[in-house]
């Protein structure tokens, strides 16, 4: 029974396996496909988001599906992340002109300040419970994306300036700069994102969320996750690993927007972009994919940020189609009804009498 | 002063509308234990009926609001018959996609009748507005009209509970549906019924805040909807008094921080508010506590 | 010096005495019951002992520390370890993972570590593997390492709540009910196991128990609580031949 334990270690590392492949046999195809000039400039346009929300599934199924705390906020550490690293960008343009050293750099930086804020925010919120806990983390949000719509900040030669109500108040000499222009956010920030960095930073943080999930610090925070009392009870320290946890989480929803601020030359908070909406279209591609299924938040991603292009000949009737789709899908996953009918009618059922079929004849 | 007075007089009348909001939303989690997050998009409907029916068909505005609750009920049953009922025993985050599913759904069949355009929507209140200290003070009968309609749902919804047969079945599915129904209350109607009544309130609570901010697009319940959620949260979710509370208090300090401090932060005043109250008091003001038994 | 030393020890629930002047004393190496019509307040007691309640009155000493109002993970890391009446497992970790989460404070590497897969992940973790492994062998589990703890039968559900409990390395180990939901013939195998762990691991155990056939096979000394208090203690056959243990249970 060693070896049968072995063996299991080696279904979870195969299975992983595939989902690197995954990621990297779409960059080889979609590269391939580029090159034979095959792919329309919409779709193109659309890579570097995608891996955008590929990351922020991932990050968020960290939260959501390996620790089992319903965060809205996910938008926010976005936020912070996309905001902080764009600041850095702008600043050392000059200083730093070699791109990829200062983009390096950037994504550390917009991974750091989202992580401190993580745990900021995860120290109060993460003592409430379930749809508290919920309501919580989407207020937080907001008060980051409305935060970051009044924040002037500029540059002269005598330092920063930084001014909560206009551009006018910072007292900027006239040679002076401003950075972040209040709700015009950040103009002209470096276009260091492209797609081979977002597929590269997507397997980082599949390696991060994998390699976590996979050791001892990840089995104390699912085992918080199936049993609070029982884990408290064999030692496990709550707030440490939940904290930890939401921190990474965090953190990874920081690199998404070091990503996104780069493939921008305007950078402003708004409802869509940093809004809980967008918090809860993360959430859908990570309900969507399987909670706690690392392979299906990338899919469910990628899927459904393609799904309203690929209706777009419907026009109008798109979102609609999107709204339809999303709930037949929950009800016919998640209904006793449902769940009958695709025991009823499952893959693996049909092909099995087909084969028994095949066999009598 | 009297500046102050007006903006807190403003403020009781924004409250008003989202305790009403926040009334359905605090009874539907009592009973069915869920988000329902399209609750603010029947809010837009029933805004989006009453202009289809007082500005564009020119009816009078009392038939318009009674078409307007009629439509808004109705389709509340429906969304919890066809969307919810399924999912009865599914875990709370299906339910919750779902409900995202709905509002998504709601605001494009909106979008596709009445386009992205912001349409101006006409006050259905014609009361002469009240001038106060010689005119320093005017309270208009938008105002007037949409706190005293608060104050006559707040006392008919809670004398409906205590009273009426269907009332106490509410109290009795939402303590626990299981024994409930073992006691032979209807738990599928009741849990209706409570569709019903949530989705009508949303409805006057359409029409008042339109009438008070007459801007009408498919997204203008989004934002209301999830601040009189954040109401019935601060007051303590599924407690009635919790809902009126918190809605009165989130609408003044909504509109004082907008007077006062930064009309941009307004919001993220509200929720900053929203967050010291629940780490303070976790299940908010009237929220009863419960404890995990080991 | 005994192993467990409780005195005066009380808590209220607002007006509620749950628990009223309670005390034990438990010797290295003893098997102890304590027992009791229902609501008579064991699992407080228990609750008590780990830290999920703090006691409003007296003190509780382990090995000679006192542990009296600590919180559940210290009381663990002191040496306590439990298993609950309504089943505690981990229900989505595999039946490995679940002793190995019982291992978390003994077998230690960083998170940092885990994360880039260092030599050291590797090495305590085929460790970690290898002593969860025999405590399921204890317990018959080792077949079922890899099954998802919620598919497990329920008689295998409570012994690898044991399995997991032993895993923490206590001195003293809590089973509340322990045969609850047992056929006959698994409570026999059951009583077994108990006796093998305390001989096997020198551990001294504490149990709550309906089952009068398993504390009158395996417990050498019972406590006796009802309403709250101690209504007597000693050696198990002198206890349960007390005619007011009886009454107690029947009723008069």
């Amino acid at each position: 029974m060693r070896q049968m334990n072995i063996k299991a270690l080696n279904k979870t590392t195969k299975s992983n396996i595939v989902t690197y492949g995954i990621v990297i046999l779409a960059y080889l195809i979609m590269e391939i496909l580029m090159r034979a000039g095959v792919v329309s400039s919409l779709l193109q346009g659309l890579l570097v988001p995608l891996c955008t929300y590929v990351i922020l599934a991932v990050s968020l199924n960290l939260t959501v599906g390996i620790s089992g705390e319903l965060s809205l906020g996910h938008a926010g550490f976005m936020c912070v992340g996309a905001f902080s690293s764009a600041f850095f960008s702008k600043c050392m343009q000059e200083v730093i002109p070699v791109s990829g050293i200062r983009f390096f750099l950037a994504i550390l930086i917009g991974a750091a300040f989202a992580a401190l804020f993580g745990v900021v925010v995860g120290i109060p919120v993460l003592r409430l419970r379930g749809d508290y806990l919920a309501i919580v983390t989407l207020a937080f949000g907001e008060i980051i994306k409305n935060v970051v719509n009044v924040i002037f900040l500029g540059k002269d030669s005598r330092g920063f300036h930084i001014s909560m109500k206009d551009a006018f108040s910072m007292g900027l000499e006239p040679e002076g700069e401003v950075i972040i222009n209040g709700p015009q956010g950040i103009t002209g920030t470096p276009n260091d994102s492209n797609f081979l960095v977002g597929i590269i930073l997507i397997l980082i943080t599949l390696f991060i969320v994998i390699n976590l999930v996979n050791s001892r610090t990840g089995r104390a925070i699912m085992a918080i996750r199936d049993n609070r009392i029982a884990a408290e009870s064999v030692g496990i320290h709550i707030t440490k690993y939940k904290l930890l946890a939401f921190t990474i989480s965090a953190s990874l929803a920081g690199v998404a927007g070091v990503l996104y601020a780069h493939n921008l030359s305007t950078l402003a908070a708004q409802s869509k972009n940093f809004g809980y909406n967008m918090s809860i279209m993360i959430l859908v591609f990570v309900v969507l994919g399987g909670i706690g299924n690392i392979r299906g938040s990338i899919i469910a991603a990628v899927v459904l940020t393609l799904l309203p292009e690929l209706l777009r000949s419907l026009n109008d009737y798109r979102m609609l189609m999107y709204a339809i789709v999303l709930i037949a899908t929950m009800i016919f996953t998640s209904s006793p009804g449902g769940q009958a009918f695709r025991e009823r009618y499952s893959l693996k059922r049909l092909i099995g009498q087909r084969k028994e079929t095949k066999e009598a004849e | 002063m009297m500046g102050f007075i007006s903006y807190l007089v403003n403020g009781i009348s924004l409250g008003s509308v989202y305790a009403i909001i926040a009334l359905g939303y605090t009874m539907v989690y009592g009973i069915a234990k869920m988000l329902n997050f399209a609750h603010g998009d029947v809010i837009m409907i029933g805004g989006f009926v009453v202009f289809t029916t007082v500005s564009g068909m020119g009816l009078p505005p009392v038939i318009g609001i009674l078409i307007s609750v009629v439509v808004c009920t109705v389709l509340g049953m429906l969304i919890e018959r066809i969307a919810y009922k399924p999912l009865r025993k599914a875990s709370k985050l299906a339910v919750l996609i779902t409900a995202i599913g709905v509002s998504y759904f709601l605001q494009n069949v909106a979008l596709l009748i009445y386009g992205s355009n912001t349409k101006s929507f006409t006050s259905v209140v014609s009361i002469t507005p009240i001038s106060l200290a010689d005119g320093a003070i005017i309270i208009s009968g938008e105002t007037i009209v949409t706190i005293v309609a608060c104050i006559i749902i707040m006392i008919a919804l809670t004398a409906f509970i205590k009273y009426s047969k269907s009332g106490r079945a509410m109290l009795a599915v939402s303590e626990d549906s299981g024994a409930a129904q073992l006691m032979g209350v209807n738990v599928n109607a009741t849990i209706a019924l409570t569709f019903a009544i949530g989705s009508a309130l949303a409805a006057i609570a359409g029409v008042l805040l339109c009438s008070s901010y007459p801007a009408l697009t498919p997204y203008t319940g989004a934002m209301p909807g999830i601040k009189a959620f954040v109401a019935a949260v601060f007051g303590g979710i599924g407690s009635i008094p919790g809902a009126f509370i918190g809605g009165i208090l989130l609408g003044v300090i909504e509109i004082l921080g907008k007077a006062y401090i930064s009309s941009q932060l307004a919001d993220a005043i509200v929720f900053a508010v929203l967050i010291v109250v629940l780490l303070v008091k976790p299940t908010g003001l009237l929220g009863k506590q419960i404890q995990e038994k080991v | 010096m005994a192993l467990l030393e409780v005195k005066e020890l009380g808590i209220s629930f607002g007006g509620l005495r749950a628990v009223d002047d309670f005390h034990m004393t438990i010797e290295q190496g003893q098997l102890y019951g304590l027992i009791g019509p229902n609501g008579a307040g064991k699992t407080t007691v228990f609750n008590l002992l780990t830290g999920v309640y703090k006691p409003t009155d007296g003190y509780i000493l382990l090995d000679g520390e006192n542990i009296t109002g600590k919180k559940t993970i210290e009381i663990n890391q002191h040496g306590i370890a439990r298993t609950f009446q309504n089943i505690r497992l981990f229900d989505e970790l595999t039946v490995l993972d679940n002793v190995k989460v019982g291992l978390h404070n003994h077998y230690s590497y960083s998170t940092l570590t885990g994360i880039l897969r260092l030599p050291k992940y590797y090495k305590i973790e085929k460790e970690m593997d290898a002593r969860a492994m025999e405590l399921l062998k204890v317990f018959d589990l080792d077949q079922e390492a890899d099954y998802k703890a919620s598919n497990l039968p329920y008689g295998k559900q409570r012994k690898l709540e044991i399995a997991r409990a032993l895993a923490t390395e206590p001195k003293l180990l809590l089973l509340d009910e322990p045969a609850a939901g047992m056929n006959p013939h698994e409570t026999q195998e059951l009583m077994k196991t108990i006796r093998f762990v305390r001989d096997e691991f020198h551990m001294t155990i504490l149990l709550i128990e309906h089952d009068m056939k398993l504390v009158s096979g395996i417990c050498e000394e019972l406590t006796v609580l009802n309403f709250g208090q101690i209504l007597t203690e000693g050696e198990t056959s002198t206890v349960l031949n007390d005619p007011k243990v009886i009454t107690a249970y029947l009723g008069e």
